[in-house]
């Protein structure tokens, strides 16, 4: 027995992992995935009815549907390409030499591990148009008082970027900047000595050095980013009518507020498999990057 | 102007610019605190009067323990997050050991697969399964949903620790007479106890955090934290003081986890961006 035990080491430490995967994971995604031919709805004792492709038709002729994969793009690509930008230039700031970079770090990393839900609670306080601080400022700097996020049009969408800016952004600075300290000094005395200006260093010596874990940041958002949940749900729930809802969202609805089990169950298979693809582009990308090393 | 003059007013620059980004990064959340110890009254008036000109109180705090139950929601958070990462570090440990000392370079790889699964696509099963076995309203539930948050970063993290540590040095302990579990338990956990540090800390605060898989499998004797913030507002009347009192309350620990042990959530978050 005890033999047993020593000649299987791999398999004994691996299974306990790998039966909570099969359980909690696999077979999950596997029902989830059978239910999306069925048409289910309201109740859990009703028992599904199978009806094929049904749902799928349905959702590609849905044009809410439509509409939120569209603002999950809208929503992502901003936020991540601000994010990246500004991420990069604070981590070439904090790069400086300053006096508290310990305590500027620590409370920095604030918004990425506080309570989303809980900060979604303080934005929606903040931005909230009658009581809302934000209003009070945009009346004293002479302008007509704004909705924000109550606003059916593309502002309410705008705001919740700048949220998840303001959140994620911190993230990008600090992996940036541990590329950064990785990068020897040696390039940047001979720049120096051949008499190259301030921004030819920064793109032909901070940047391509830094480019890797750039990369890695703007991928980890990437994934992160078009599952975006508890910021939206917390502040405005999709609304109003439907002007922040995203796929995440959409399908969240489908499920617990109009009990549409089988057309969700579609929506999150779809969902599932763009992120899937996504991610495995990410892995191969990171492959690529990590080769140069 | 002479180079010293122009150093100090870069170095200026420097220190202003900083500062700037970080007020504007702590905003909502100093705005939290001041809306947190606020009377309703000043809250929704907030024309009428400047910025700190109201009579602070801890009514807001007071009421979110006596009158909303936030003692019990709280007590609920800290269980789960505790038994989900305790139980991801059993399993998840030993994983990440013989992913490391194996080579299995394919299984890591399924490891960031389950991290980038979108957690919509659990929801419709777990919360008719869980239904069916009469999980829902359950610790149980909630804690294996966790533990899917807490085991990847766990797992993740510990793979490039392990692998840190020399062979040498286990196959030494077994020439002593211990066998390859024994060289686990008595090498390579112990001197991976940074790397299990940080995993925890990552693992116990996205774990605080989440809300979806929460709001699905909390029933009423479960609810967790965020679910809790989450339902003040679902009211008509929003009483926002003691919105943001809960919001501070759930706040704090993480705030305290962020000063205190920064250097390791720092490593944690960044894992996978620089190697090495």
């Amino acid at each position: 027995m005890r033999r047993w035990f020593d000649r299987h080491m791999k398999l004994v430490m691996v299974l306990p992992a790998l039966i909570f995967i099969v359980l909690m994971i696999i077979a999950p995604l596997a029902y989830n995935f059978s239910y999306s031919f069925t048409d289910w709805q309201m109740s859990l004792v009703k028992a599904p009815k199978f009806i094929g492709l049904q749902n799928y038709k349905e959702i590609l002729h849905d044009e809410r549907f439509l509409n939120s994969v569209w603002r999950t793009i809208v929503f992502s690509s901003i936020a991540i390409v601000v994010e990246t930008i500004l991420g990069v230039a604070l981590a070439v700031l904090i790069n400086r030499k300053f006096h508290g970079r310990r305590v500027v770090q620590a409370l920095m990393l604030l918004p990425v591990v506080a309570t989303p839900v809980a900060m979604g609670m303080v934005w929606k306080l903040m931005l909230e148009p009658s009581i809302g601080i934000a209003n009070v400022v945009v009346e004293a700097l002479g302008f007509q008082r704004r909705a924000f996020l109550a606003t059916t049009g593309f502002e309410s969408m705008l705001w919740l970027i700048i949220i998840d800016i303001w959140e994620w952004t911190p993230m990008v600075m600090l992996m940036v900047y541990g590329g950064l300290q990785t990068i020897p000094l040696e390039p940047y005395e001979s720049a120096l000595i051949d008499g190259a200006t301030k921004w030819q260093t920064f793109t032909k010596i901070t940047l391509p050095l830094a480019s890797s874990s750039i990369l890695i940041a703007v991928l980890m958002r990437l994934i992160d980013v078009i599952k975006t949940y508890d910021i939206i749900y917390a502040t405005t729930q999709g609304g109003p009518s439907f002007a922040t809802e995203t796929i995440n969202i959409y399908g969240y609805l489908n499920m617990f507020a109009y009990y549409r089990f089988g057309k969700a169950a579609a929506i999150s298979v779809l969902f599932f498999i763009v992120v899937m693809a996504m991610g495995c582009g990410f892995l191969w990308v990171k492959s690529k990057v990590e080769v140069e090393y | 102007m002479s180079k010293k003059t122009k150093d100090i007013l870069k170095s200026v620059g420097t220190h202003v610019l900083i500062y700037a980004v970080l007020l504007i990064t702590l905003f909502p959340i100093l705005w939290m605190v001041l809306a947190s110890i606020e009377p309703q009254q000043s809250i929704i008036n907030q024309n009428a009067h400047g910025l700190l000109e109201f009579d602070a109180t801890l009514r807001n705090y007071i009421s979110i323990f006596t009158e909303y139950d936030f003692l019990k929601y709280t007590k609920n958070s800290l269980i789960v997050a505790f038994i989900a990462v305790a139980l991801s570090l059993v399993i998840g440990l030993p994983c990440a050991y013989a992913i490391a000392r194996f080579k299995m370079r394919k299984s890591s790889v399924i490891v960031l697969l389950v991290r980038m699964i979108p957690g919509i696509s659990f929801l419709l099963p777990w919360f008719s399964i869980f239904s069916q076995l009469g999980l829902r309203n359950t610790y149980t539930a909630l804690i294996l949903s966790h533990m899917l948050v807490a085991l990847p970063y766990i797992v993740w993290i510990m793979i490039p620790n392990f692998e840190s540590i020399p062979v040498d040095l286990e196959e030494a302990a077994c020439i002593d007479g211990t066998n390859r579990y024994g060289a686990f338990f008595r090498i390579a956990l112990r001197l991976t106890t940074p790397g299990m540090i940080t995993a925890s800390l990552l693992a116990f605060i996205f774990s605080w955090n989440n809300f979806m898989f929460s709001i699905v499998l909390t029933g009423r004797n479960t609810v967790t934290l965020p679910v809790a913030i989450y339902d003040f507002v679902s009211y008509a009347y929003v009483d926002w003081g003691g919105l943001m009192a809960a919001s501070c309350a759930i706040t704090l620990p993480i705030v305290v986890l962020a000063l205190l042990l920064q250097k390791y959530i720092i490593s944690g978050l960044t894992a996978g961006a620089v190697k090495g």
